[in-house]
C-alpha cells in the first residue's frame, strides 16, 4: 500500500516515529475469525481513523490495541514497548466509548479522578489535573453532578476528560459521537479536532461515519471483513479510492458507477449504446482492449455545460440540500446523481447535457474490483 | 348528543372493568381471610374459642395469648416461649444472609465480566444446583458437617444456608451484571481497576436494587426455613420456626389456639415486615433483571 506523505499533514506533532504498531495480529471469537494477520503502524501524534461498516472488525481492532481482548496471534507495540500481554491499565492509553461508560454512582469529579485514585496519585495533583481537563472541556460547572444529570454531549465531554486526566499517550475513541444528535455531533467533532491540535497526542478513532473520518483524520484506514482496504490520507482516499468498496463507501451522495467495456482503438469506454472518451485518464496505459471495467465518477465531477462530448439526459428527481442541489438523471438505464450549486433551478423532465471530468474519475477492473 | 373528540379520551366504567375489580377484591378477601381468623382468634380467650364461632369478632378483647406466646409457652420441656427462638433465628439469619449475598455477588460478577475458561460450565452447574430439591442433599451434608465437626452448631447451620442460597443468588447477580453495559467494565479496566477494585468501586455501588432482591429472598427463605434448622442447628440454636412447631404440636394438655395463633403471627412478622418496607425495591429489582437480562 502506498503511503502518501504530503503537505496536508498540518499537525505539528506528527513525526516519523511510530506510536502504535500492530504486528500481524489475528483475533477470533471461537471459530469465527474477525482479524487475520493484520498489521498497522500509527505515527506519533497522528490522528488515525478506522473506518468501515459494522462488523468489519474495526472495534475489535481497537479493543485489541486497548488490551480488552486477548489476541489469537501477533503483537501490539505502544511507544516502543511490547504490550501484547500487558493489562489495559499499563498501556498508557485512554479510551472513550460510544455509550460514554461513565460510572453512574460517582459524580463527574469522581469519574474524572477514578483512574488517578486507582493509581494512588496524590490528592493535590489529582485536583490540579481535574481542573486542567475541566477547563479544557468546559465542564467546570458540572463537576459535582452525577452522570444521570448530564445531557449526552456533556456526558461525552466528561468521558473525554476521563481519558485526558490520565495523561494517556494514546487516545482510543470507539464511535464516541454515534449516540449524539447531528448538531452535537458536529460540535464535538470540532472539539475533538481542536483537542488533537492542542495536545497532539496519538489518537485512534473508530467510526462508521465517513464525514467524521474525512474531517478528523490524518490518515484513514478503510476496513472491510477484517482487512484494511486502503490506508491513506482522506484526500487520497476520496480522490483515488483503491477499490470499488472504498469508492462506494466514501462520499455522500456516493460515487456513480457505470459498467463499461474499454476499446483501445479510440480510447473510449462503451456504456450501453454510448461512448465516453477517457483518453485523459491517468492510467489509461494500463487498460487493455475489451477489458470489462467499472467507471466511477463522483456527483460533483459531472458538468452540465454543453460541449462536443456532452450527452443529453432528462432530469428525473431533484433533491435540494441547501448548499448543493442533487439532480438525478439516468444514463443508459443507470441512475446517476449530479451535484450542482444550491442556487440552480431544475424541474422534472428538463433536458440537460452532461459530461464527465475524466481527470477526477476512477476506473476499476470488473473482476478484481481494484482501481486501475 | 355527540361531543366532538378533543383532549383526553373520557374514561368509561365498562362491565369488564367492574367484573375485574370484583374478581380482584374477592381474591384479596380470600387471601386475607386466614389472617383475619388468626388475628381475631389470638385476641379471644379459650372459652370463646371453644364456642366455635371462628369468624365472629371477639366479644371481649383478651391480650394474654401474646405475651404468653412470646415468653411463657412451652416448647417441649422448657417454657420460655418463642423469645429464645427469635434470638436464634436472628443469629442464624443475619450472618447467613450477609455471607451468601456477598459471595454470590462476587461470583455473579466474576461470571458476568471475567469470562474465564469454563465459565459457562460453572454457570450451568449453578443452574443445576438451583433446581435440585435440597432434601436430597440433607443426609450427605449432615455426614460432611459431622466429619468437619460443625454439625449441630451455629456455624454449621450458617454454612448450610449459605451453600443452599448461593446457586440461585449467583444466577440472579450474574444476570443483573450481564445487563449492565460492558463498556463500564472496560472503562474501569483501562482506568486501572483490578478484579477486586472494580468490584468494590464500580460494581457494588450499582448493585443496590439486585442486592435488595437477594436480601429479601434470603431473609424470608432462611427465616421461614424449618427442615434445615431442625436438622443442622442443634438443640441450642433451634430457630423460631422449629420452636413454633413445638408449641403448636402438643401431644398432651390443652391446645391453646389463641397462643398458637399469636405465636404464628409473631414468627411471620419478620418476613412480612421485610416485604412491606421493600416491596417497591423488590419489584424494581426483579423488573430490572427481567427486562434487560
Amino acid at each position: 500500500m502506498v503511503c502518501a506523505w504530503n503537505s496536508s499533514w498540518g499537525n505539528k506533532g506528527v513525526s516519523m516515529k511510530n506510536s502504535v504498531e500492530v504486528k500481524n495480529i489475528s483475533f477470533s471469537y471461537g471459530k469465527t475469525e474477525i482479524l487475520n494477520d493484520l498489521s498497522l503502524d500509527i505515527k506519533e501524534g497522528e490522528f488515525m481513523v478506522l473506518l468501515g461498516p459494522s462488523g468489519c472488525g474495526k472495534t475489535t481492532l481497537l479493543n485489541c490495541i486497548a488490551g480488552l481482548l486477548d489476541l489469537t496471534d501477533g503483537q501490539i507495540w505502544i511507544e516502543d514497548d511490547n504490550v501484547t500481554w500487558k493489562e489495559p491499565k499499563d498501556r498508557h492509553i485512554g479510551m472513550v466509548f460510544q455509550s460514554y461508560a461513565l460510572y453512574p454512582s460517582m459524580t463527574v469529579e469522581k469519574n474524572l479522578s477514578f483512574g488517578l485514585r486507582m493509581m494512588g496519585t496524590a490528592k493535590d495533583l489529582i485536583n490540579e489535573k481535574i481542573k486542567k481537563a475541566a477547563n479544557l472541556l468546559q465542564i467546570n460547572e458540572l463537576l459535582k453532578r452525577k452522570p444521570s444529570q448530564l445531557s449526552g454531549g456533556q456526558r461525552q465531554r466528561v468521558a473525554i476528560g476521563r481519558a485526558l486526566v490520565r495523561d494517556a499517550k494514546v487516545f482510543l475513541f470507539d464511535e464516541p459521537l454515534s449516540n449524539l444528535d447531528a448538531k452535537l455531533r458536529a460540535e464535538l467533532r470540532y472539539e475533538i479536532k481542536k483537542l488533537h491540535r492542542d495536545l497532539s497526542n496519538t489518537m485512534i478513532y473508530v467510526t462508521h461515519d465517513q464525514i467524521e473520518a474525512m474531517t478528523l483524520a490524518d490518515r484513514i484506514s478503510v476496513m472491510k471483513d477484517g482487512l484494511i482496504q486502503q490506508l491513506d490520507t482522506p484526500k487520497q482516499i476520496y480522490n483515488k479510492p483503491a477499490n470499488l468498496f472504498v469508492a462506494g463507501f466514501i462520499g455522500s451522495p456516493s460515487m456513480n458507477f457505470l459498467n463499461a467495456k474499454f476499446k483501445k482503438s479510440n480510447q473510449n469506454i462503451i456504456v450501453g449504446n454510448k461512448q465516453i472518451d477517457i483518453s485523459k485518464y491517468e492510467n489509461i496505459n494500463k487498460l487493455i482492449n475489451d477489458q470489462e471495467v467499472v467507471f466511477g465518477i463522483r456527483p460533483e465531477n459531472i458538468n452540465i455545460e454543453k460541449n462536443e462530448n456532452s450527452i443529453q439526459c432528462k432530469v428525473e428527481l431533484v433533491e435540494p440540500m441547501g448548499a448543493d442541489t442533487l439532480v438525478w438523471t439516468s444514463f443508459e438505464g443507470n441512475p446517476i446523481s449530479i451535484r450542482l450549486e444550491g442556487s440552480s433551478n431544475f424541474n422534472l423532465n428538463d433536458e440537460i447535457s452532461i459530461s464527465f471530468d475524466i481527470n477526477k474519475s476512477s476506473i476499476f477492473d470488473s473482476k478484481s474490483e481494484e482501481r486501475i | 348528543m355527540s361531543t366532538i373528540p378533543k383532549g383526553p379520551r373520557p374514561k368509561h366504567l365498562t362491565v369488564g372493568r367492574i367484573g375485574l375489580y370484583c374478581f380482584i377484591i374477592m381474591c384479596a378477601l380470600f387471601f386475607l381471610m386466614p389472617l383475619y381468623v388468626m388475628i381475631i382468634t389470638s385476641l379471644k380467650d379459650m372459652d370463646e374459642i371453644r364456642a366455635a364461632n371462628i369468624l365472629n369478632l371477639p366479644k371481649e378483647l383478651s391480650f394474654y395469648a401474646w405475651p404468653k406466646a412470646w415468653s411463657q409457652a412451652c416448647t417441649g420441656f422448657v417454657c420460655e416461649g418463642l423469645k429464645p427462638g427469635f434470638v436464634n433465628s436472628v443469629k442464624i439469619t443475619v450472618p447467613s444472609v450477609i455471607v451468601s449475598v456477598a459471595l454470590s455477588a462476587l461470583n455473579g460478577y466474576a461470571l458476568a465480566f471475567w469470562r474465564f475458561r469454563g465459565a459457562y460450565f460453572f454457570f450451568g452447574l449453578c443452574m443445576f444446583g438451583a433446581f435440585i430439591p435440597y432434601q436430597v442433599m440433607v443426609y450427605p451434608l449432615l455426614k460432611i458437617e459431622d466429619f468437619l465437626g460443625i454439625y449441630s452448631s451455629l456455624p454449621g447451620i450458617i454454612l448450610v444456608h449459605t451453600i443452599f442460597g448461593m446457586p440461585i443468588l449467583t444466577l440472579i447477580f450474574r444476570n443483573f451484571y450481564a445487563s449492565l453495559p460492558i463498556d463500564l467494565f472496560k472503562a474501569a479496566r483501562i482506568d486501572g481497576g483490578n478484579f477486586i477494585k472494580i468490584f468494590f468501586y464500580v460494581i457494588i455501588p450499582m448493585s443496590t436494587p439486585i442486592t435488595i432482591v437477594a436480601v429479601i429472598l434470603q431473609v424470608t427463605g432462611i427465616w421461614n426455613d424449618f427442615l434445615l434448622g431442625l436438622v443442622f442447628a442443634g438443640r441450642d440454636n433451634q430457630p423460631m420456626t422449629v420452636q413454633l412447631n413445638n408449641i403448636v404440636q402438643v401431644d398432651y394438655g390443652v391446645a391453646e389456639y389463641n397462643v398458637d395463633m399469636s405465636a404464628t403471627i409473631l414468627t411471620s412478622l419478620v418476613p412480612l415486615f421485610v416485604y412491606f418496607i421493600s416491596g417497591r425495591w423488590f419489584v424494581r429489582g426483579i423488573a430490572a433483571g427481567a427486562i434487560k437480562g
